[in-house]
């Protein structure tokens, strides 16, 4: 069993829900990410997400766009993240996934990759810009290294749609809670709740909801009805801006959960 | 190697060509390796909805005769193939024409796409457009189309480009268009596309996204391609009338490369040499220069896998051009099938060269090119002096150098 799968059926035997922060490698530099790691473990992080900064991150918002940016300039990218992984895996335990844009893992070698990645120890792996259908070939290679492929549904994904990205994620999927980049502002109405509920419906899978989860009224509202809640710009914002309270902030998130 | 000894040498593997150009893309969207649908999830549904109605108003006769009817009334099609008399003589060698895409309304052949996009649109029942824009020309002419069938319109422009375009921003402001100002990243138009790309994720409901050339995730390659082809098709006709006979030659100027698809899709089962100019800004060994094919490999950006200017990491690289339409990363996903297919040869020219072909060109035939097409006049100058007399050029004057006078004063030092 895969190291999120574990996470999950724990949690879900004692009635909890997952808490998965998402911070990007490399902001400002690795030692502070590393720093920023053991916070948010130590506050309670069941799985952690760990960006690795793109170029053109078209599926972002201002604050992880600019988070990636400065992360590019400490001269951070996908070859230097992965030994950092293996560095953050002699002290930490949780699962470590890592989300990234398509092109840096395609420039690296998709097997050479996963194999890498593998050995480093991390657990997943969630390509926005990557749908299934364009990602055979990371498939085939993931599956037989174990790590875990998270694809992303939408509120505008159709149910043929929703059947195919369950079918293709392993670990969990991952609910894109709005029509937005990360960071926008969220929604929580009706048709947010028949949209999650569908998905659900149609996957014995943990769904953990993502994009513009900000506070923790938020989160404490998505765990009624999610396995899990990502929060990342709110969380990216909090460390660049205002490292000191965001142990703090982070806190309540977990406890609202 | 020169260029005619280029031609002896180079044979096309024929099998494949005749078993694969013409049926491209395959139903994922692909030409051959390239292409494809990398997008996130929320646009997923989006192209699949655009691709399935641009499939069926490709045979609905109502829709067909209103395209037909505005290209004719509207826009001004067909556009002159016109025979450069003195250019010809000045360069003393092959007869030079040139498809004077510049005249069609708005000045650039990017009408013809925005329009039949702006069109579908309707039909798809948005309500707002948006687009991208580098040198301006396609937002001008997503503006003019969304004036014209009635439609909200924001344009997404890098700030260099806006500076290098301040004519152009004004126009699409006068259209009654909103200019918004990209001021992330290069600054330059593929940061106009991330920015356009998060809108259309945003707004995916009501809004369509009018891409403005042969790139980005299926269906907007073949999409845009149908659109230009219309260019290719008038041409074959003009060039049979005046010469009757096929040209030798064609040649366009290639950033996304709608204009080099629109010209060249037509005469694809010919044996017509085919030339996409890319921008060889100030020089490939500078590294500074928009030539995808020469400088670039491999990689996927913006919805699809093509030729990408991109560094050891996979993170996109700077680019430059002294024009903005040239100036951008990668290149339209057939263009990266023809070239492997050895059935369109790329070259470059830089922008001192195209400057001078836009001087040249103005003095010899009154017709000031758009800096753009001033990159394929600038091959021409390369071409057709080494070629016997009864050969026969044509050359996609894509757009009218209007909006460059100002930029071509600014490099000459002079106060306009």
């Amino acid at each position: 069993m895969s190291r999120i799968k574990e996470t999950f059926s724990r949690l879900k035997a004692g009635g909890k829900k997952a808490f998965i922060p998402y911070i990007m490698a490399g902001d400002p530099d690795l030692e502070k990410t590393g720093e920023y790691v053991r916070v948010l473990s130590e506050c309670g992080a069941d799985i952690i997400e760990l960006g690795v900064p793109f170029s053109d991150p078209l599926a972002d918002g201002p604050t992880i766009q600019m988070a990636a940016e400065r992360a590019l300039k400490a001269g951070i990218t996908l070859p230097r993240v992965i030994p950092f992984v293996k560095k953050l895996r002699q002290h930490a335990e949780m699962p470590i996934v890592l989300m990234t844009y398509y092109n840096p893992i395609l420039k690296y070698g998709e097997e050479r990759f996963v194999q890498d990645a593998v050995n480093a120890g991390v657990d997943g792996v969630i390509i926005p810009d990557l749908p299934p259908e364009e990602a055979g070939n990371l498939i085939r290679s993931t599956r037989i290294a174990k790590i875990d492929t998270i694809f992303l549904t939408a509120p505008t994904s159709t149910e043929e749609r929703i059947r195919r990205v369950v079918s293709a994620s392993r670990g969990f999927v991952y609910y894109v809670s709005i029509t937005g980049t990360t960071g926008s502002k969220l929604a929580l109405g009706e048709t947010f709740k028949d949209h999650l509920g569908t998905v659900k419906l149609l996957t014995d899978k943990p769904v953990a909801v993502g994009f513009g989860v900000s506070t923790p009224e938020d989160a404490r509202a998505i765990a009624q009805i999610a396995d899990g809640i990502i929060v990342g710009s709110a969380i990216v914002k909090k460390f660049h801006e205002d490292p000191t309270t965001a142990r703090e902030f982070i806190q309540k998130i977990r406890d609202a959960i | 190697m020169d260029l005619e000894k280029f031609w002896l040498f180079y044979e096309p593997d024929s099998i494949l060509r005749r078993i694969n150009i013409k049926k491209q893309p395959d139903k994922r969207g692909y030409f051959g390796q390239y292409g494809g649908r990398f997008v996130p999830e929320t646009l997923m549904s989006a192209l699949r909805e655009l691709e399935v109605i641009y499939l069926s108003v490709k045979k609905d006769r109502l829709f067909q005769k209103e395209f037909k009817a505005l290209q004719a009334t509207y826009i001004g099609r067909p556009t002159p193939l016109y025979f450069a008399k003195r250019f010809t003589d000045h360069l003393g060698g092959a007869k030079i024409y040139l498809k004077r895409e510049d005249l069609a309304h708005t000045g650039a052949h990017k009408i013809n796409n925005a329009l039949g996009q702006a069109l579908l649109a309707k039909k798809m029942g948005k309500t707002r457009l948006i687009a991208e824009t580098g040198a301006g020309q396609h937002g001008v002419a997503t503006a003019t189309s969304a004036a014209l069938v009635g439609l909200k319109c924001e344009i997404y422009m890098g700030t260099e480009d806006m500076h290098r375009q301040a004519l152009n921003v004004f126009r699409m402001r006068l259209l009654g268009a909103n200019v918004v100002e990209v001021p992330i990243g290069s600054k330059t138009l593929k940061d106009a596309i991330n920015e356009a790309l998060r809108d259309w994720t945003t707004n995916v409901r009501t809004t369509h996204y009018v891409l403005g050339t042969v790139f980005g995730p299926h269906p907007f390659p073949v999409m845009v391609r149908d659109f230009q082809s219309v260019i290719g098709k008038e041409a074959r006709r003009q060039i049979l009338k005046a010469e009757g006979r096929l040209p030798d030659y064609l040649i366009a100027c290639v950033g996304g490369g709608s204009n080099a698809i629109g010209l060249f899709h037509e005469f694809m089962d010919s044996d017509i040499k085919m030339i996409g100019v890319e921008a060889g800004g100030r020089g490939i060994g500078t590294g500074e220069h928009a030539a995808r094919f020469i400088g670039g490999s491999i990689g996927v950006f913006q919805g699809c896998r093509s030729y990408l200017l991109q560094d050891n990491d996979g993170n996109i690289v700077g680019t430059h051009s002294v024009s903005a339409g040239l100036d951008y990363a990668s290149v339209g996903p057939e263009h990266s099938f023809l070239r492997d297919m050895g059935r369109i040869q790329y070259t470059y020219a830089t922008d001192n060269e195209a400057l001078a072909a836009f001087e040249l060109l103005s003095r010899m035939e009154g017709i000031s090119p758009a800096l753009e097409s001033a990159h394929a006049i600038a091959e021409a100058m390369k071409l057709a002096p080494g070629l016997p007399c009864d050969k026969t050029i044509i050359i996609n004057l894509s757009g009218r150098g209007d909006k460059d006078v100002q930029q071509v004063a600014r490099i000459k030092g002079i106060e306009v």
